[in-house]
Parts: structure tokens; C-alpha cells; sequence
């Protein structure tokens, strides 16, 4: 018998479906992967497993766990489970800790509850799993606070309470999806010691198909709150046998087609466009009592390159590197401390934004979240048309229109489109609609700041297609801020890894990440989570 | 900790000194000259003139306005010429009545809020959830000098179970003292009771909805628990800034409800004085009342480093 | 990937209405508002009684079916009174709030927008302003520069400037590093176009929320003042003036102060529901369940 047996589950919140008749099992130690676009379901058939949905929610079907019918349960069985034989680790950490308790107390508040021993047996409990986690108690105080921790000692803290009491299952929601890729593999190493150690089950689920490839002995596939296909993980993904699967595997595999990559000619030996001459940027520390502050924080340190015309460049980096705040300087959103930087050899430091407009004219931005571009109220029209607002000569309003409706044509995107409103697109429609408001002044640089992370797979491939073909068609330079190695090597010619402030490392894009010399770019390189080595990594073990 | 408190501290003194200078500065524009007002209409400008020496209003503004700041460091206020008496002592004979009236008022207030307000948040969407909240709804919207007319008229002139207005003073024991505040405080409390069941109720909500609460959730921990260990804690930011408001709300609202009951307190005291144009004392009321709301300001500060391990780190 | 189904703002005005229509607190705060809007309104051509009229055979008479509220003590029909009344009550409200409105959503936007010092001295204004209690400081002012409805509108309206500039300071601080914003300031906008094209349009719910939440406060004030003599003077009426004239009469005619009291009362309450909807409908932030 299995340890999680799912039939026929249906879930609704209010009226809408959300799921449709999931039917899943998790045996007993086994590491099952769960993988879906968002919306899919898969964190409401966790939550289900929990029983802590929504309030307006109605289950039908079957689900046991470890023989017992959860769905009947009532609400004080389910609390003798929950933190006891099944543990759960979320995505968020910044937000998964009671910001007033010391995380000690967090860790042996269930040791407590669930096992009845005494304060200070209960603590000394907390201390062994707090070490187990990597949060030895010489460095880490069982009197911490949340705030003083690291995100990614924070989600340590969270699988010390969810593992506190050796559950048989542990359900882990993306529980890597905010951290950068060099915390994500640590977290995700963790995960995996600790269920063979202790023999748990693991309901893994994640959007990534490369991070479940590494981790799962089983694979489910998931959309529209059905499960589409099951099976073992190599197996399922290189026979990719429902077309999801193959739809899936491809586009995170996927390399868009560069007609003159590498072939460009270097332009160093000509005007750069852009060039980046030795930009610092300090924050001044926190104020700690009337005269006194912190040390300054120097977000930028030093920092110089040049870009020529056409050029496409990956900035990389782990989150905090400072690669946005280059990004800002570069755009004259944010001044740097010192240094210069210069667009077409001219500086773009300290002007008024009045003289900044014919620099701004050839420098353009597209940002991450594509729910977050633009302002709700305003009409596509109107949002793409933003940028004209550089020109010396203002077009009239036929001639807005008719830019508009050529940028929105350049993108895929229907010129009668914009008379709409930005909700009525989705997330990749948004983020094209974003890039024609940066294509409509007919820039030379678009400065791009993970323009892909916060998309779906099968949407980032169309989008990677996108900025590869305005690449290759209108000679447009792309500065390309990213943690996504794959992306960066789908669609760049040249790379800069940076850490700390400082750029380390920088090349041919396909140099540098297939053979990085620095230790920063080495950490980014492994921890990057690949499809293609997963599966060469797992087929080996398989035999 | 130390530092944040300081810091508060400082940004404390800074309103109190401004403050200061616009009570100062608002008491100067006006008409009337305090020597005419205290010596009468009959008085001979010569002995006007020798009291204005005396009183050193014939300085120089910024000389006048130190005296003053210099006056109420050691305790001096200056003297009423209405009732001819200094007027530090007219403000604690009269605080002995206004401060046991906002005290028990918050006191009142509280232990009705927080009870209401977590029951309410606990039963979310049941009818006793939009019962209680849709009473508060009213409460929030009664006036409290109607509500204590009402209150006079039911309990005083109606049932004749307590006194309609006035006050015997502490003298007499402490009992009739009670009594004569028991309609007052009630008055003022209920409407402060509603807002601050309210304000409770919506911030556990609000805290109810965090990613903690359902950590703490799957830790296996039952609602009820959640609620007292997870959530109230989180919930005392907004309670104690209300809280802290109301207090300062309650030191003012006085002015009314004094009036309504014929209380000898510190609101009848400022009130009268501002009627009958007495502005030494007017002077002396308001700055001691702005100086107990930065007061109340930085003690709602510490309450919140106490609370909140985030602020304790600054 | 988001496991809280949190409502969106509304999209356009007809999902507004939809969203709103669908809001208890909102249809009756909104059917409350409209009653005494038009009882306002119906007070300008026609009251059940000409309250300018004074009747002293009938004073003080009780509820009848002549005199649905009774009379007060020149033999005036209350309900008329108190149609008439409202007008005083909701001008001086509705004006205080433009007041507030007026000045204190440019200040907070302006402060939002340059920050450094000149945020920290609007910080200031509001602590210095917040230290006053506002109902002394109303007492001062209206006492000082004599009674009546403008300087009570003057005397509430001083203190809905901070509380506008708060709301929109904090409002405004939080859209500035929004993407949106950062893609106008590439577009080579300056701060006040920004603030014109994105700012203001994004806050406004909020403030539309804050304004009935200080008219509420506005009639509840200006009611305290009249309560003292220091509103509204005869011959105008308000509320609170009822009351004033009320007070010393309670214990042979308590329907005096009853009827005003509960116009107050209704008229708070419908405007606070109101308020309460409109957040339900346009901050959806605080319905997310779980």
C-alpha cells in the first residue's frame, strides 16, 4: 500500500474548479515530483493533503495517507498529523516565520505540542535538527530572531520544523522558487539528505523540469488540475509520451534561433555603445542613533566594460550582486557614487531630464514582472505609446497610432490591440507588449532585467524567440540581466558574471559557462539546474 | 533598542519644542492685554503699566518666550487671573478628576475591545462575527456627548440609580468619587470600545492571512492556539497605536463630556478659560496636554519594541 | 503559484459597480448616504413645516402625527429641523474634507516624490499637528475667531490635511519603485507628470476611502462643536445646534436631543458602511482568505 493514495479528487473554491479528478500516489521513501505552469494545481492538491485550503473550498474524491481517510478526518485528527507524520516546507521564507518568535521556540513549539515533552527537552530536540539543517547552534542561537537570518537560512529554519519529527511525508511547495540558484542547490541537497536519512516520502513540487529531474524517482505532470501523465522520471521525460511532456521538456530545453550568432563581428575596435567607466554606487548605511550610522553598503564596485552596436550581453549574477543597480545607473534611474558612463560617448551623468531625453531616446528598458509594467489603468495605446514622449516633435495623434500599431506588429501582437487594457492579456502577451514599448522609439540598447524569470516555460521559449529574432532583424544591443544561465546562454554572444559589487569574470558567453575560472561564475555554473545534464546524470546512475 | 528609543525620544522633543512655539506664538497674536484683563476696566493705566513691568511683558518677544519655557521647567505656569491662583494648582486639583476619567476610560474601552475583537475575528463570517461588528458599526458612529445624554436621561433622571453630573471631590472617600465618573467613562469608553474591537478584529485578520500562520498551521497547531500564540502578538502594532491615540483623544474628549456632567475637571478648566479669555492658563493646559500626547507617543514606541523583535534590533 | 486566491482590483467602472453591488456594507452605506443626501437636497424647496415660522402654542410637543419627531422649544417641527440641520452638517463635513483633500494630497504626493528633507518636514508638520488634540485646538480656533460654520470648516479642515497627506504619502511611496513608474522616469517623464499620469490615478481609491472615513469624522466634529455654541449660529441650524439647545431640556423633553442625535448617528453610520465597501471593492488586500 501506498504511503499517499489520491483517486479522483476534485477541488472547488467558490465556483471555480481547480481541480478535476487528480489521482496520484507517493510510496513509502519515495521522492515524487510534481511538475506544472502555474495554475495547474499543484499547490492546492498539497494544500489539500493538509487540509489547510481555502475557506470556501469543496473536496470530493478520495485521499488516504497512510491509511486513513483525510478528506473524512476531522479537525482535531488532522492537527495530530500535521507537523507529526506529514510536514510541509513553502516557497516564500521571507514571510514563512513568525517574525516575533525566536526560531528555537518556532522549531520546538511542534516538538512540544505533538510529543508532550517538557520545555527543555523539547529545545534541545530543536537544537539537534537546527544542526542538522546547517544552523549549528554556535553561530545560530536558539534566541534568533527571523530577521537576523538570510532567506536561505530561513527556509533551513522551515525544514527543521517540518522535518522536526520525522515525518513520513514531507510536501515541499516550491520550496526553492525564490532563491537564487546557489542557495537553491544547497536547499535542495538538504531535501534530499534528509529524506534518505530518515527514510521520509517527498511530494516534490516545482515548475522546473531540471530541478525535479535531479531529485525525483517519480515524475507527475500536471495541468489544469489533471494529472496528465505518471511514471518513473528518465523514463517519463525522454520517452515524453503525452505531448504536455514533450510541449514542456522542449521549451526548457529550448535555444532559440540565432541566424548570426557568433558570427558577429566584435565592434570593439569602433565607437562602443555603451561604455561603463569604473561606476560605484554606495548606499549610505542605516541611521543606528542621531549622528551615528552604519557603514556604507557599496552595492557597485568599480565596475567598467563597453558594449558595441547589435551586441548582445548577459550580466549575471546571484541575487544581491548588485547587477539591478548597474542596470538602474546604466538607464540614469539611479546616479553612481563615481565613476562615468557613457551611451553613444556621451555621458549620462548628471543631467537634467531634460537633456537626458536624447540619450533615453536610444536606451530602453524591459523589466520582470509583467504584471507589474504597467499602470493598470491606462490603455495598451497609451502604455506603448509612453516613450514618444522623448521625441523633440510630438507625433500627432494618427501618427501615434500608427507607431504603435508597428511596434505592437513587431512583437506578434495585433494593432488592434490597443485599445485594450493590460489585464486582458496574459503574461507573455504583457511581457511582448513591454518590449514594444522599448522598440517604439527604434532604441539602440534595450537594458532587460530578467525579463523571462517570472514566465511559464512554454511562454519563456516565445519570448527568448522574440528578443533573439528583434536581435538578429533591427540591430538592437541587449544588456540582459539574469541568475538563468540557460537563458543567458540561449541569447547572448558575450557574458559578465558578477558578485559582490564586482564583475569577476566576463567572455564569449559559451566560454565562460562551459569552462568559468572564477569561483563566483564555477558556483553559478553547478548550481545551475540543467535538463540536458540532469537527464545524462540520472540515465548514468540508471545504468 | 536604545537607539531607536533615542531616536524617538529626539523626534519627541523636537515636536514639543515647535509645539511650543505655536502655543507661544498663537497666544501672542491675539488681542487683549492679560495686565488690563486681571487689573479690571477701572484699573489707572499707570498701574497697568507697573503690573506689565512686573509681568515682563514689556520684553522683547524672544526674552518673553524663555521666561515662559524657563517657567514651566520648574514648575511654574504662570498665574490665573480669573481665579487668582497659580496655575499649576489649578491644573492638579483638576487633573484629580480628568485623569482617573481617562484612565478608566481606556481601561473600560480595552477590556471591552480586545475580547470583542478577537471573538469576532475567530468566528469570521458567522452571525456572531457580523453581529458584534455591525454593534461597533454603530458604536464607532455615536457621538459620545449624545450617548452620555442618554445615558443621563436612563440612568439619572429615569432609573435614578447614578448621579446626573457633578463630582464631591475624592474628600469624601473614594466611593461617591467613583460613582460620579461612572456615566462619563462609560460614555466616552463605548464609542473608543467600538473602533479599537474593530481595529482589533481587522488586524488579526490581517495576521491571520500571513504565510506564519500557516506554518504554524502544518506545524499541527489548532486554530485556537494560532490565534493566542501566533497571531495576537502580531496583531499589537495597530491595537497599540489606536490605543495610544485614543488616550490622547481621551485627554481632549474630556472638554465635552465634562461639560455634559459638570465635572471639575481639566476640559471645563480649559474650556472656561478659553471663553473667558484667561490665556496663561489656556497656555499651561494645552502645553501640558501636547507634552502628555509625545509622551504617550514614545511609551506606545517602547510598547512596540517590546512587541516586536524588529524594532528592538534598531 | 500563488496558494492565496486574492481578488483583484476592479478592472473597469462596470466590474466596479458589480464587485460593489455585491458588497453588503456597501449597498446599505451607500442606499444610507443617498437617503440623506436627497433628504438634503429636498430641504432646499420643501420641508413638512417653514421652520422659520415659530409656533410658541406648540412647543415642546411630543411625537404625533402632526409632528412625526415632535417640536422644540419655539414650536418648531423637529423633522423639518432636522432636514435643514443636515445641510449645515454635511456642507461644513464635505468642505472640510475638500480642505484636507485639497492641500494635503499635493503636500503628501510632493513629499513622496522628492524625499530627503522635504519629506522629513512634512514628517514633522505631522507630528506637530498630531500632538494637538483636535478637538481642543477646533475649541481654540472657533472660540478665538469667533463662532461659526466657516471657522469650524477651518477648524476640522487643519486637521484632514495630515491625515491626506499621510494617506497619500504612504500610497504614493509604495508606487514609486513600481515597474511602471521606473518605465514613465525611462520615458524621460518628470516627477510631476508622474505623479499626474501615475501616481494620483493609482491612489485615488485610497483616498476616495479616506474621504468618506474623514466626512464621517468631519459631521461627528462639526456636530461636537455646535455642541458647545461653537458652530453653526442662529438663525442657521445643524445638528450639534439642536443638541445645544437641547441639552439644558432634557429631563422634560428628551425626543429633543433624540431625533438629532440619531440623524447623526445614521448619517455616520451609512457613510462609514460606505467606506468600509468601497475598501472591500477597491483594496481587496484585506479579503484574502485562507
Amino acid at each position: 500500500m501506498s504511503l499517499v493514495e489520491i483517486e479522483k479528487l476534485r477541488l472547488s473554491i467558490g465556483d471555480t474548479p481547480i481541480l478535476n479528478g487528480v489521482d496520484l500516489t507517493v510510496d513509502k521513501g519515495e521522492i515524487l515530483g510534481l511538475v506544472g505552469e502555474s495554475g495547474s494545481g499543484k499547490s492546492m492538491t498539497a494544500l489539500t493533503l493538509m487540509r489547510l485550503l481555502p475557506q470556501a473550498s469543496e473536496t470530493t474524491g478520495r485521499v488516504i495517507f497512510d491509511g486513513r481517510d483525510i478528506l473524512a478526518a476531522n479537525e482535531d485528527e488532522m492537527c495530530r498529523l500535521r507537523g507529526d507524520e506529514v510536514g510541509m516546507v513553502f516557497q516564500e521564507p521571507m514571510t514563512a516565520l513568525n517574525p516575533v518568535h525566536p526560531i528555537g521556540r518556532q522549531v520546538a513549539e511542534g516538538i512540544r505540542w505533538h510529543t508532550g515533552s517538557n520545555r527543555a527537552d523539547a529545545e534541545n530536540a530543536a537544537r539537534r535538527m537546527l544542526d542538522r539543517v546547517g544552523l549549528p547552534e554556535s553561530r545560530f542561537p536558539l534566541t534568533r530572531y527571523p530577521h537576523e537570518l538570510s532567506g536561505g537560512q530561513r527556509q533551513r529554519v522551515v525544514i527543521a520544523i517540518a522535518c522536526a519529527l520525522n515525518p513520513k511525508l514531507l510536501i515541499a511547495d516550491e520550496p526553492t522558487t525564490a532563491l537564487d540558484v546557489v542557495l537553491q542547490k544547497q536547499i535542495l541537497d538538504l531535501l534530499k539528505d534528509l529524506v534518505d536519512e530518515r527514510g521520509m516520502g517527498l511530494l516534490l513540487i516545482s515548475h522546473d523540469l531540471a530541478v525535479v529531474t535531479e531529485m525525483a524517482d517519480r515524475v507527475a505532470i500536471m495541468r489544469r488540475g489533471e494529472i496528465l501523465e505518471t511514471g518513473e522520471t528518465t523514463r517519463t521525460l525522454s520517452e515524453q509520451v503525452h505531448p504536455y511532456t514533450r510541449q514542456l521538456a522542449q521549451a526548457s530545453m529550448h535555444v532559440p534561433q540565432r541566424t548570426e550568432k557568433g558570427a558577429r563581428p566584435r565592434t570593439r575596435a569602433s565607437s562602443p555603445l555603451l561604455s561603463v567607466e569604473g561606476v560605484t554606487r554606495d548606499y549610505s548605511g542605516r541611521r543606528t542613533g542621531f549622528l551615528s550610522r552604519e557603514r556604507p553598503f557599496r552595492a557597485v564596485d568599480h565596475v567598467s566594460f563597453e558594449m558595441g552596436r547589435g551586441q548582445s550581453v548577459a550580466l549575471v549574477g546571484r541575487s544581491g550582486c548588485g547587477k539591478s543597480t548597474l542596470a538602474r545607473m546604466i538607464l540614469a534611474l539611479d546616479a553612481p557614487t563615481s565613476g562615468d558612463i557613457k551611451l553613444k560617448g556621451e555621458t549620462v551623468i548628471g543631467r537634467g531630464e531634460a537633456e537626458l531625453r536624447p540619450l533615453r531616446r536610444d536606451m530602453q528598458v524591459v523589466f520582470q514582472d509583467p504584471y507589474g509594467s504597467f499602470n493598470p489603468r491606462h490603455t495598451v495605446e497609451r502604455l506603448v505609446a509612453e516613450p514618444l514622449h522623448l521625441l523633440d516633435e510630438k507625433p500627432s495623434p494618427a501618427d501615434r497610432r500608427e507607431r504603435v500599431a508597428a511596434a505592437l506588429r513587431e512583437v506578434g501582437l495585433a494593432p488592434a490591440d490597443m485599445a485594450k487594457y493590460p489585464h486582458e492579456f496574459s503574461g507573455g502577451q504583457r511581457q511582448r507588449l513591454s518590449i514594444a514599448r522599448a522598440l517604439i522609439t527604434r532604441p539602440a540598447l534595450i537594458v532587460a532585467d530578467e525579463p523571462v524569470s517570472a514566465l511559464d516555460v512554454s511562454i519563456r521559449a516565445q519570448i527568448l524567440d522574440l528578443f533573439a529574432e528583434l536581435n538578429s532583424r533591427l540591430g538592437v544591443a541587449y544588456l540582459f540581466i539574469t541568475h538563468d544561465l540557460t537563458v543567458a546562454r540561449a541569447i547572448t554572444d558575450d557574458v559578465m558574471v558578477m558578485h559582490e559589487g564586482s564583475i569577476v569574470e566576463s567572455g564569449r558567453t559559451a566560454d565562460v559557462l562551459d569552462n568559468p575560472r572564477s569561483e563566483a561564475a564555477r558556483a553559478l555554473v553547478e548550481a545551475a539546474p540543467d535538463l540536458h545534464r540532469a537527464m545524462a546524470r540520472r540515465l548514468v546512475q540508471s545504468g | 533598542m536604545i537607539a531607536f528609543l533615542l531616536r524617538r525620544a529626539g523626534i519627541g522633543l523636537l515636536t514639543l519644542v515647535l509645539a511650543s512655539i505655536v502655543v507661544f506664538s498663537v497666544m501672542e497674536i491675539l488681542p487683549g492685554d492679560p495686565a488690563r484683563l486681571m487689573l479690571g476696566m477701572n484699573a489707572t493705566p499707570e498701574a497697568v503699566e507697573s503690573l506689565r513691568n512686573q509681568m515682563g511683558l514689556n520684553q522683547p518677544v524672544p526674552i518673553r518666550y524663555l521666561d515662559w519655557i524657563g517657567g514651566l521647567l520648574v514648575g511654574d505656569f504662570g498665574r490665573s487671573y480669573t481665579y487668582s491662583s497659580p496655575v499649576i494648582d489649578l491644573i492638579a486639583e483638576r487633573a484629580s478628576v480628568s485623569l482617573p476619567l481617562a484612565l478608566i476610560s481606556l481601561a473600560l474601552s480595552t477590556a471591552i475591545a480586545i475580547p470583542v475583537g478577537l471573538f469576532a475575528a475567530s468566528r469570521r463570517g458567522r452571525v456572531s462575527d457580523t453581529l458584534s461588528m455591525g454593534a461597533a458599526q454603530v458604536g464607532v458612529a455615536i457621538p459620545n456627548f449624545w450617548f452620555a445624554l442618554i445615558l443621563v436621561y436612563v440612568f439619572a433622571v429615569w432609573l435614578r440609580l447614578l448621579p446626573a453630573g457633578g463630582f464631591p471631590g475624592w474628600g469624601g472617600g473614594i466611593w461617591p468619587g467613583v460613582r460620579a465618573l461612572v456615566l462619563p467613562s462609560v460614555a466616552l469608553a463605548l464609542p473608543q470600545a467600538a473602533i479599537l474591537a474593530r481595529v482589533t478584529r481587522s488586524a488579526l485578520l490581517e495576521v491571520l492571512g500571513e504565510d506564519y500562520i500557516r506554518t504554524a498551521r502544518a506545524k499541527g497547531m489548532p486554530r485556537r492556539i494560532v490565534l493566542w500564540r501566533h497571531a495576537l502578538r502580531n496583531a499589537m502594532i495597530p491595537v497599540l497605536t489606536i490605543m495610544g491615540l485614543q488616550f490622547a483623544f481621551l485627554l481632549a474628549g474630556t472638554i465635552i463630556i465634562e461639560n455634559v456632567f459638570y465635572l471639575p475637571g481639566l476640559g471645563r478648566l480649559i474650556f472656561q478659560a478659553i471663553t473667558q479669555r484667561d490665556l496663561i492658563v489656556v497656555e499651561g493646559v494645552v502645553i501640558l496636554l501636547v507634552a502628555t500626547i509625545v509622551l504617550i507617543n514614545i511609551l506606545v514606541d517602547v510598547a512596540y519594541a517590546i512587541v516586536d523583535p524588529r524594532l528592538r534590533a534598531r | 503559484m500563488s496558494t492565496v486566491e486574492v481578488e483583484a482590483a476592479p478592472e473597469s467602472f462596470g466590474d466596479f459597480l458589480r464587485k460593489a453591488f455585491a458588497s453588503r456594507s456597501f449597498l446599505i452605506g451607500f442606499a444610507i448616504t443617498l437617503v440623506v443626501a436627497a433628504t438634503a437636497f429636498v430641504s432646499l424647496f420643501w420641508t413638512p413645516y417653514d421652520i422659520t415660522n415659530l409656533v410658541v402654542a406648540d412647543r415642546m410637543k411630543p411625537v404625533s402625527a402632526e409632528h412625526w419627531f415632535g417640536t422644540d422649544h419655539f414650536g418648531r417641527d423637529i423633522l423639518s429641523m432636522i432636514m435643514v440641520g443636515s445641510r449645515t452638517s454635511i456642507a461644513v463635513a464635505i468642505v472640510a474634507v475638500v480642505v484636507g483633500v485639497g492641500l494635503g494630497v499635493p503636500l503628501g504626493c510632493w513629499a513622496a516624490a522628492r524625499g530627503g528633507a522635504v519629506d522629513d518636514a512634512l514628517m514633522r508638520f505631522n507630528d506637530l499637528v498630531f500632538a494637538f488634540p483636535a478637538l481642543l485646538t477646533a475649541i481654540m480656533i472657533t472660540s478665538i475667531f469667533g463662532p461659526g460654520a466657516v471657522n469650524a470648516i477651518i477648524a476640522i479642515g487643519i486637521f484632514n490635511i495630515p491625515v491626506f497627506a499621510r494617506v497619500a504619502r504612504a500610497g504614493a511611496l509604495a508606487l514609486w519603485p513600481r515597474e511602471y513608474v521606473l518605465a514613465a522616469r525611462a520615458a524621460g517623464k518628470n516627477a510631476a507628470r508622474i505623479t499626474v499620469e501615475h501616481i494620483l490615478p493609482n491612489i485615488t481609491s485610497m483616498l476616495l476611502v479616506q474621504a468618506t472615513i474623514q466626512f464621517a469624522l468631519g459631521i461627528l466634529a462639526e456636530a461636537s462643536l455646535s455642541y458647545l455654541g461653537l458652530g453653526a449660529q442662529p438663525p442657521m441650524t445643524s445638528w450639534g445646534r439642536m443638541l445645544f439647545d437641547a441639552q439644558t431640556r432634557m429631563v422634560v423633553a428628551p425626543h429633543l436631543a433624540l431625533f438629532p442625535g440619531m440623524a447623526i448617528v445614521v448619517t455616520v453610520l451609512g457613510l462609514n458602511l460606505l467606506g468600509d465597501g468601497l475598501r472591500d471593492v477597491l483594496d481587496p488586500r484585506l479579503r484574502r482568505e485562507r
